[in-house]
């Protein structure tokens, strides 16, 4: 269980607050006007964003404390979720040992058969396409095994097809994990996601079955949606 | 990652540039400013702002001709302009001394034509020596800017269509500016703390600077008192140099690119005229100085005096100690620095604001009353070396640091990259340029480095710079010739090895 407990975060004259629960398992979606916070929500909760105030429990332990690396979860990023002078594979180890010296090599080649990457483990990120790049920081996210997936857009430079694609690798992958997934496309969020959190006006409100916000959207969503 | 690592050096490095003097200052009491102090300090600015001006001023059309040519030669050319700086500067003024001098090259050539011959003393001759030292300095750091800008930008750039002007607007001024401020900066805080080059070519009340007048004021007159006075002079103006530079330095914003090549984009024409005179110029100037110093040590080097090897041998000893002290040091600082820790820069830069007489009377005078200074030559050198080349490592560091974190810091800790395997696997792998190159100028300058250890060492203990001074100081001057030019083989020698080093990781 993920709890946000009474969280303000506080960027200059940037606020955003949270108080709510996520079970594991679960896929939510988060949504919301560019600048809203949606990243920085996610940013915190990885802990690279101090909080201002309140406490994020994962199992009723506070995270507070823990350096980002420590944290229950695994975080991809808009870009640079690759190291460019490590081999794929390595960057995979990474995932299993950061120091590389006790990594499982077969399992860092199933990790790679998994996201259909087989074969292409010594090879170079840049020699990699954008999807195959994606694939392959999904597969260390795989190796790590963390009860948390955040997503903060890694798939927004992909096209539709492949984006689809990708969506079903993590709906395939990520099991028992709790994904949270920022986007800024409602049928992203409508296609993945069990419920969503809407980010807008400094809140980030607690998760809404996202059929129901859909259907019946809030004054935020209906603007964000244009409808 | 290196913040504590960080926080601790800086704490060292604060302990060992302030405490000298701090020493100095307790054993002088207070002392007057005279007007020849004021002369002095007069002189060293203004020389120190024409020598920058002027050696970045030269360098910018070279590193730029040099970023988007290439041609047959081009690595070597790059190379050797690590030379001039790594050049020990007792070397580099006689080389001047041989094409500018009352009897070099161009005074020969002037003479021919009928004109009046010019002097190489004094304010124009200083600031030359200076350019000389100190252009191919700033033309690698300014390479090294037009080298940082990602192939992505330059495939945007080309995809726009991007003409010369558009090009220098929104990618190479941007560049430019990033750059200039530290570049400017490490020019003039060098210049400011000259000294080889104002004793040989300057002195006397009009060109004196405050560095040359603290040695005279120790040396021949032991006038510590007004030693004190002068020495805060110099810590105030190059203190108020570096506060300059900080306030004018920002951060890149040119996002990551991952490692694919591309060149830079070539016009054709009067550009390329230009370029390739930049190059034509700046090869002669730098190479005219050095192949005197060849010419004229090479009949000795057959038959070196005794004391030479000796000398050899401590000076590449000083070079392996100080080199990897000072570039770690340097690393740890440049990293917690662009980790946010905002405090270590001027700390980073307070080397630069102190002098290496200064901290040298200041270490004389703590540890003469326990040991014999001869017996702590080598060391005190080491030590007095590495604290001054810090900030240059530093500087060379900086922007590739800060490079590094803002792309990847918080993939490495997300991951729990941290520590050694952090080094190991990220910094050293992606540093490794800027590390070999900083590695190599180190050592070289510690090779060649002819200041602490003059007021320390006896017959035993003395570097080769020293060696050569004695030489010299005894009228041997085929001897003095011949052993400079070793001198500069190891200089050299030394500084290929690292920066070659550096540079085959980078071809990644």
């Amino acid at each position: 269980m993920l709890s946000f407990e009474n969280v303000t975060i506080q960027q200059d004259d940037f606020s955003l607050a949270a108080n709510w629960q996520a079970g594991p398992g679960q896929r939510i979606a988060v949504i919301g006007p560019s600048g809203a916070g949606k990243s920085t929500l996610l940013n915190a909760l990885a802990g690279f964003i101090p909080l201002a105030s309140g406490h994020i429990r994962w199992e009723g332990q506070p995270l507070d404390e823990l350096a980002p690396g420590r944290r229950p979860l695994s975080i991809l990023f808009q870009d640079q979720n690759l190291f460019p002078h490590l081999t794929v594979a390595q960057n995979l180890g990474l995932g299993l040992d950061p120091s590389l010296r006790r990594v499982d090599t077969a399992a860092v080649d199933r990790a790679l058969e998994r996201v259909g990457l087989g074969g292409l483990g010594n090879r170079r990120p840049a020699a990699l396409s954008g999807g195959q790049q994606s694939r392959a920081a999904l597969a260390r996210a795989l190796l790590r095994a963390r009860p948390m997936l955040l997503l903060d857009e890694p798939f927004a430079a992909l096209g539709p097809a492949l984006k689809a694609e990708m969506l079903a690798l993590v709906e395939e992958l990520a099991g028992p994990a709790l994904v949270l997934m920022v986007t800024h496309d409602p049928e992203d969020a409508q296609r993945f996601s069990s419920h969503t959190i809407l980010v807008a006006d400094g809140v980030a409100a607690p998760p809404a079955s996202t059929e129901a916000l859909f259907a019946n959207p809030p004054p935020a969503l209906a603007r964000y949606l244009g409808t | 990652m290196a913040r504590r690592a960080g926080a601790l050096i800086a704490t060292g490095l604060a302990a060992l540039t302030l405490g000298p003097v701090a020493v100095v200052l307790a054993q002088a009491g207070r002392g007057g400013v005279g007007t020849a102090d004021l002369a002095a300090l007069r002189f060293t600015v203004t020389q120190a702002a024409l020598s920058a001006l002027a050696s970045t001023a030269c360098a910018v059309p070279l590193a730029r001709a040099l970023a988007r040519r290439r041609f047959a030669g081009r690595r070597l050319m790059i190379t050797a302009l690590g030379a001039p700086f790594l050049l020990p500067v007792i070397v580099a003024v006689l080389g001047l001394l041989a094409v500018f001098g009352r009897a070099g090259l161009v005074n020969d050539g002037l003479r021919l034509l009928g004109l009046a011959p010019v002097s190489i003393f004094g304010l124009g001759g200083v600031v030359l020596a200076h350019i000389f030292l100190n252009m191919p300095l700033a033309t690698r750091m300014l390479l090294q800017g037009w080298q940082a800008i990602p192939a992505e930008r330059l495939r945007l750039a080309a995809s726009l269509d991007f003409r010369p002007t558009d090009f220098w607007r929104h990618i190479e001024a941007p560049m430019l500016r990033d750059v200039l401020p530290g570049v400017l900066l490490a020019v003039f805080a060098i210049c400011l703390t000259s000294f080889a080059v104002v004793l040989i070519l300057g002195g006397g009340p009009a060109a004196t600077t405050v560095e040359l007048a603290i040695y005279q004021a120790i040396r021949f007159e032991f006038d510590l008192p007004r030693a004190a006075t002068l020495a805060l002079m110099q810590v105030g103006t190059c203190g108020l140099a570096v506060a300059l530079a900080s306030f004018f330095t920002t951060p890149g914003g040119f996002g990551a690119g991952l490692d694919r090549q591309a060149d830079l984009p070539a016009s054709g024409g009067w550009r390329q005229l230009i370029d390739f005179g930049a190059i034509g110029l700046a090869a002669t100037f730098l190479a005219l100085p050095i192949g005197a110093v060849v010419l004229r040590g090479l009949p000795g080097l057959a038959s070196l005096p005794a004391g030479v090897w000796p000398g050899l041998l401590t000076s590449l000893l000083v070079a392996l100690c100080t080199a990897p002290l000072a570039v770690s040091a340097a690393l740890v600082l440049a990293l917690a620095r662009a980790q946010g820790a905002r405090w270590l820069e001027p700390v980073a830069m307070l080397p630069m604001a102190g002098s290496q007489l200064v901290l040298g009377t200041g270490l004389f005078l703590l540890v003469f009353p326990f040991v014999a200074p001869p017996d702590l030559a080598v060391p005190v050198t080491i030590l007095v070396t590495a604290v001054m080349a810090l900030p240059f490592a530093y500087r060379i560091l900086l922007p590739e640091a800060r490079v590094l974190v803002a792309d990847y810091g918080r993939l490495a800790e997300s991951l729990g990259l941290r520590g050694w395997a952090a080094l190991r696997l990220l910094i050293l792998p992606r540093l490794r340029r800027p590390l070999g190159f900083a590695l190599g100028l180190t050592a070289a300058l510690a090779v060649g480095d002819l200041g602490v250890v003059a007021l320390f060492a006896a017959e035993h203990g003395a570097t080769l710079p020293l060696v050569i001074s004695r030489l010299m100081a005894a009228y041997r001057m085929e001897a003095a010739a011949a052993a400079s030019l070793l001198l500069v083989i190891a200089a050299f020698g030394v500084f290929w090895i690292c920066d070659r080093w550096g540079r085959a990781g980078a071809e990644l």
